[in-house]
């Protein structure tokens, strides 16, 4: 079983001409993923690695049934890029891209949502990876996950790879692995996440990795206490040093005023019986206990 | 980016919302000279870009023009929350029947614009939310069909201190304010208060708006460069575009994605450490841009030693040490370096940091223990 990327998912790389883009889809096609078509504007006819690509994400769809895009175009580009393939019924939509507006990340997530079962993963996201099916559509390191039983929901990149690899050394492996994305506006959320990990039979225990701004890991906590959540969670909290008001890099990462803090969050989880991890190398125990 | 005060006001006067009378200034005879031509007693306000001014000394009034021009020279040139006065907004004071409250703003969980209404005004909108929920509209607008002036004024007329006439005029306005919010990309646009005169008139007594980072691009009349808080050194970093943030303690630290920087911050100080710094070099530098951040960390007087956490994915590690290298080799006053550092071409990395005599740890925490020795 697997959450939102499954074997027979079909994938197009939006922006697949850019070094990023020719990048990446090396990479992932390296690891097992599917990569059958890409998509730039003015490119259409052109080849990557043997990979037809199209002007259009319709054309991909048509000739490829392509249901998933990876979303490398430019920020100011990216708006119109993700409503084309919406339109063009891609079903799974995740957003590399970084640097968006949040005006137009309102407007895409808000066109998914009421297209019906689009998921749009990120803005800003590393993408997603399942070790066991070998299937990664994201720019993860890969060789630092291995399969296994702990989902994985984060707002972080690299602090992603850091704890999985502390899980990979302890020996536990990953099921899923998702970034959620860095910055303030995202699609999926960690409580959507919790609830696709709930049904998924290999996820065995979940960590979500939060950090200071907006209060995204406050509704999960909450999320967990009233759903009675059935597998167990750990934390952790980045950004506990942080001073309020620095962006702290990501752009979701914030405190403003009094809201958004690391001891917020921590708390809201200890409230619910849901343990913080102090340090990453901490996890691993925090879950075998 | 925050605007300042009177440029927000600039904006809202654009779209046909009335502000007080004046004009900024930078200097006291300037000041005396827009209280003359004001001529009634006018309100000074220091322009800076941190909230709680007013608590703090940044805004006085003046009954006329010589004290007005006192005033002023008291305030241009003084620190007030940190930051330094260079200007001041000179307005005729008003004389309010009664304060609200309106704002756009973007909510991170509905992932939508939301508009808040309020008959209360002039204090903090959380703490109205508390003492006078009553008095509180809250309406998220739709990202595709856009703002409805119906809906809004059917919420705001539920209020039990509101007159019937003034129910559209409040309406039109906060209809105004979400267009200021689209238009300009903003995080937050805020009227607070939104003072209505003795004679019925609304005017937009103070205001704040926030455009988005990230859709400057759109907005080019703003010059960052002008307007952030940023310490000298950060104010450095920006312009060689790292993302760069001063802290207060004698440890100096640099590394890749924003996530594992701060948690790296975090272990630092959970070890006894202080930060004096963090760099993030991000996802796939290369070895100048390294060359130039690891300078950067190391120039800051107060960095006694510096710890370098590089996890590569997209990043190199052989780059990162070409760049760790090259910057140890300029920096005129040397400084001890512990590194931590695994995943893309790790061992060739690994490898160029030994020939320089660098030892690196493939555990962050090791790598954390040995800087706190040097």
């Amino acid at each position: 079983m697997s959450i939102i990327i499954d074997k027979p998912s079909r994938v197009v790389v939006q922006g697949i001409t850019g070094n990023e883009g020719r990048f990446h889809t090396e990479a992932m096609r390296r690891y097992g993923t599917k990569i059958v078509a890409g998509a730039t504007p003015g490119k259409g006819g052109q080849q990557v690695q043997d990979i037809p690509v199209y002007n259009t994400v319709f054309e991909a769809v048509k000739n490829h049934g392509v249901d998933t895009t990876i979303v490398f175009v430019p920020a100011r580009f990216a708006r119109s890029a993700i409503f084309e393939a919406i339109d063009a019924g891609i079903k799974t939509v995740v957003v590399i891209t970084e640097l968006i507006p949040q005006k137009d990340a309102i407007e895409f997530i808000d066109k998914a949502d009421k297209s019906g079962n689009v998921i749009i993963v990120g803005p800003n996201t590393p993408g997603i990876i399942n070790p066991s099916l070998r299937m990664h559509v994201g720019v993860m390191p890969a060789h630092v996950f291995k399969p296994g039983v702990v989902g994985i929901a984060s707002r972080s990149g690299t602090l992603t790879y850091e704890i999985a690899w502390h899980i990979t050394n302890a020996g536990l492996g990953q099921s899923t692995c998702i970034g959620i994305g860095g910055d303030a506006i995202v699609g999926l959320d960690f409580i959507k996440v919790l609830e696709m990990l709930k049904d998924d039979e290999e996820t065995k225990g979940v960590v979500l990795i939060g950090e200071i701004g907006g209060n995204a890991e406050e509704l999960a906590a909450q999320f967990i206490k009233e759903a009675n959540y059935p597998k167990p969670v750990v934390a952790y909290i980045a950004g506990r040093l942080a001073p309020p008001g620095k962006r702290m890099g990501h752009a979701g990462a914030i405190i403003m005023g009094s809201s958004g803090t690391a001891k917020s969050k921590i708390d809201a989880f200890a409230r619910v019986g849901v343990p913080v991890a102090e340090k990453p190398s901490d996890i691993p125990k925090l879950l075998a206990r | 980016m925050k605007l300042f005060e009177f440029e927000a006001k600039e904006i809202l006067r654009k779209y046909g919302i009335a502000t007080p009378s004046g004009n900024i200034v930078t200097n006291s005879n300037q000041a005396e000279a827009v209280a003359k031509e004001i001529g009634k007693p006018v309100v000074i306000k220091t322009q800076i870009l941190v909230s709680g001014r007013g608590k703090a000394g940044g805004i006085i009034f003046a009954d006329d023009p010589a004290k007005a021009q006192k005033v002023a020279s008291k305030l241009i040139g003084s620190t007030i929350k940190d930051c330094l006065v260079r200007s001041l907004l000179v307005e005729e004071k008003l004389n309010i029947a009664q304060q609200f409250y309106a704002s756009v703003s973007i909510d991170r969980q509905a992932r939508k614009y939301v508009v808040l209404a309020s008959t209360e005004g002039g204090v903090d909108i959380e703490k109205t939310a508390l003492a006078f929920p009553q008095r509180i509209a809250r309406y998220w607008v739709d990202p595709a069909t856009g703002f409805s002036e119906h809906n809004v004024k059917s919420m705001i007329a539920k209020f039990d201190n509101i007159s019937k006439g003034d129910i559209a005029k409040f309406a039109a306005i906060i209809g105004t304010l979400y267009k200021v919010a689209t238009d300009y990309d903003a995080e937050v646009v805020e009227i607070n208060p939104l003072a209505k005169t003795d004679s019925g008139e609304f005017i937009a007594a103070d205001a704040r708006i926030i455009i988005d980072d990230n859709a400057l691009f759109r907005h080019p009349e703003f010059q960052e460069s002008l307007r952030v808080d940023d310490t000298p050194r950060e104010a450095e970093a920006r312009k060689q575009k790292l993302a760069y943030v001063d802290l207060a303690g004698d440890i100096g630290i640099i590394g890749n994605g924003a996530g594992l920087m701060m948690a790296t911050v975090d272990l630092v100080n959970l070890f006894g450490g202080r930060p004096a710094n963090f760099l993030d070099i991000g996802g796939g530098a290369q070895a100048e841009v390294i060359k130039r951040g690891v300078m950067l960390v190391m120039s800051k007087p107060e960095v006694k030693a510096v710890l370098i956490n590089i996890l590569g994915g997209i990043t190199r590690c052989d780059i990162v040490a070409q760049g760790i290298v090259a910057a140890s080799n300029e920096m005129p006053i040397k400084k001890p370096i512990a590194v931590r550092m695994i995943g893309t071409k790790e061992e060739e990395g690994i490898q160029i940091l030994r020939q320089a005599g660098i030892h690196s740890y493939s555990n962050m925490e090791e790598a954390i223990r040995e800087v706190l020795t040097l």
